[in-house]
């Protein structure tokens, strides 16, 4: 039992080590790769089971007892993050057998991809705050190589916001964790439920603001997104798929765990400044898309405008938001990463164009255009697709919330699914449905064709699952339900880490 | 080309380096030092060979990639912390015995040195990567 919670952890670390020592042997890592990805995907799977099942689980690394020791603690909310990463893995290592090329298998592009898997499952289990830099750390390193990779010059310049913000991040987080280790000696985020509310309110304030700023810079909040589309759209289209699905999601992740268990006492300013926030990103975020020509930086740019709406269900700090919240990672994780894989696919090189030099891939490839219509729908929130029922969850919790700024923040929510509705439309008009210009036709044909079909395996499989979420969310949401009433009171989190011996 | 006077020390000095990292890894148990330091010092020892020989010569000193340093490390890390949860008690939770050494008597052997030696491996391995990758880029 005990073992299945360190298991997320364990699986990308033996998958990459086992990848080392195969360095030279190419076909053994990318079954390696293919192979640690699935049984991730297990894990996932028998970790929510388990704690639908048994509710919250915890366990002591080394042994050594709870306020003291490295806890990992796996409620639903990181057992659904766990499981996501399994998915977004499997889907992106099947999509990596022919989209990585040969140098970037050489340079270790498999052991990478697991050392971030290892980091962001890190993220998602442990229960200490010290061991969450850790875990961030640990996938930054792997981000930053995976994003140069490659050595191409777009990509180093994309690397450079990327690594100079996350540096800012990491030292502010750190920052945060020593001042905070200086004023109550406690990093186990269960004791420092019950150990912050007890500070004074100014330095409770400075540091929940310190820890904003820490976790906005990784979600990728504004007015601190910009390393975002400039670094999404550079690397190869496995690496920005596996990006969109976990990178911001790990900083989300934090935030929401941060602000429900730790910094909730003075919620009301708090979360006042995080809904203003959420709807500054959303709008900023579309409206930087709309004036994009490339498909993978309009893509990039509505990913920060979406986490604008996770933040949002978390600002609002009701239960039934704080399910739309984790109700909109899962679906955008799923939904991006797959928009993301087929922006891959609508060349036969693989590269992103501006929308002027495409055209009539609907005739071309009818299928490809009708995984890419009911994602990007999906995307922009029409019913009865999944991103549908993330957005109506939001809205009607806002709406119940029924402050003034709740309405206006879901004023701005609505308006921004029509922006994204339009954008998308751009892309279907112009890559799709329109024929496909001259100068298409008299650029030369790549000389090197990828094998497509296995390209399109996981494209299917990740519509199928974005579709199967949208037509019956019923099963889905009853757990994230239980998942936001866990997070909304956190007795029994801090009961499985702490034991019966505190409240 | 590298001076006379270097390439004459550096064998003496990567013995004595090499012979230090160790003693940093092993004192590490009780007191300052460890895995992290001594493979840094190990790998600064190999680092001073690129500088007076070439990579190549490195690299035929080195015997094995350091790709496969880091994946031995890696391995060495996950078995230290499974010995601990075979032993019934949790991942990465400390297994001891003692074991006789001529000349020193009973000696204490735990997982938490199979643990530094993974972590020695695996850094020494990580800064050896980087260390020639960037050498042969310059060449």
């Amino acid at each position: 039992m005990k073992v299945l919670l360190v298991l997320p952890v364990l699986v990308p670390m033996a998958t990459a080590a086992l990848a080392l020592l195969f360095f030279r042997r190419e076909r053994i890592q990318r079954a390696l790769g293919l192979l640690g990805s699935l049984v991730e995907l297990g894990v996932g799977v028998a970790l929510l089971r388990a704690v639908v099942r048994g509710g919250i689980q915890s366990t002591q690394l080394g042994g050594w007892p709870s306020p003291y020791g490295i806890t990992f603690v796996v409620d639903l909310f990181s057992a659904l993050m766990v499981l996501l990463a399994g998915t977004i893995a499997v889907a992106t290592s099947i999509y990596s057998v022919s989209d990585i090329d040969r140098e970037r298998r050489a340079h270790g592009f498999y052991p990478l991809m697991h050392v971030l898997l290892m980091g962001t499952n890190g993220v998602f289990v442990t229960g200490d705050l010290f061991n969450l830099y850790v875990w961030f750390e640990v996938t930054l390193i792997a981000s930053f190589v995976l994003l140069v990779l490659g050595n191409e010059r777009p990509q180093m310049q994309g690397a450079i916001k990327y690594v100079a913000m996350n540096l800012i991040s990491s030292a502010l987080f750190l920052t945060g964790v020593g001042i905070l280790y200086g004023s109550v000696h406690a990093l186990n985020m269960a004791d420092l439920s019950l150990k912050v509310p007890t500070l004074s309110a100014p330095i409770r304030t400075t540091l929940a603001m310190i820890f904003l700023v820490a976790f906005g810079i990784k979600a990728a909040v504004f007015p601190l997104f910009f390393w975002l589309p400039d670094s999404y759209h550079t690397p190869p289209v496995t690496v920005t798929a596996l990006f969109a699905g976990l990178l911001t999601k790990v900083g989300v992740y934090a935030l929401v765990r941060v602000f429900t268990l730790v910094f909730v006492s003075d919620g009301e300013s708090t979360h006042a400044l995080l809904l203003g926030i959420a709807a500054f990103t959303m709008a900023v975020g579309v409206l930087g898309a709309v004036s994009q020509r490339e498909v993978r930086r309009i893509l990039a740019f509505h990913s920060v405008s979406q986490v604008g709406y996770m933040v949002m269900g978390l600002g609002l700090f009701t239960s039934s938001s704080l399910a739309g919240a984790i109700f909109f990672v899962l679906h955008h994780a799923i939904i991006k990463s797959n928009l993301f894989l087929i922006s891959g696919l609508m060349r036969p090189d693989g590269k992103d164009v501006r929308l002027d030099f495409q055209g009539g891939l609907l005739s071309r490839s009818p299928g490809l255009s009708a995984c890419f219509l009911v994602t990007a729908l999906s995307l922009a929130g029409l019913p009865p697709l999944s991103g549908f029922w993330a957005k109506l969850i939001l809205v009607r919790s806002g709406l119940e919330v029924g402050s003034r700024g709740a309405a206006a923040v879901v004023a701005t929510s609505l308006a921004v699914g029509l922006v994204t509705l339009i954008s998308m439309t751009k892309i279907w008009n112009e890559a799709f449905w329109k024929p496909a210009p001259p100068e298409a036709e008299l650029a030369p044909r790549p000389r090197v064709s990828r094998p497509r079909a296995l390209l399109y395996v996981p494209v299917v499989l990740m519509t199928a699952l974005g579709v199967t979420i949208g037509m019956a969310p019923e099963p889905l949401l009853e757990i994230v339900r239980r998942a936001a009433a866990q997070l909304a009171d956190p007795t029994e989190y801090v009961r499985a880490v702490l034991g019966d011996a505190r409240p | 080309m590298p001076s006379l006077i270097l390439r004459a020390v550096t064998p003496v000095l990567i013995l004595l380096l090499i012979i230090v990292s160790i003693y940093a890894l092993l004192r590490g148990h009780q007191e300052p030092g460890g895995g992290f330091v001594g493979g840094l010092i190990i790998a600064a020892a190999f680092s001073l060979h690129v500088l007076a020989y070439d990579v190549p010569s490195t690299r035929r000193l080195l015997r094995v990639a350091p790709q496969t340093l880091m994946g031995l490390g890696l391995s060495t890390i996950l078995l230290s912390g499974i010995l601990g949860l075979l032993a019934g008690g949790a991942f990465l939770e400390g297994v001891w015995m003692a074991v006789p050494v001529p000349g020193l008597g009973l000696v204490d052997v735990g997982t938490p040195v199979l643990f530094d030696v993974g972590v020695y491996a695996a850094v020494m391995g990580m800064v050896l990567m980087i260390i020639l990758m960037v050498a042969e880029m310059n060449t």
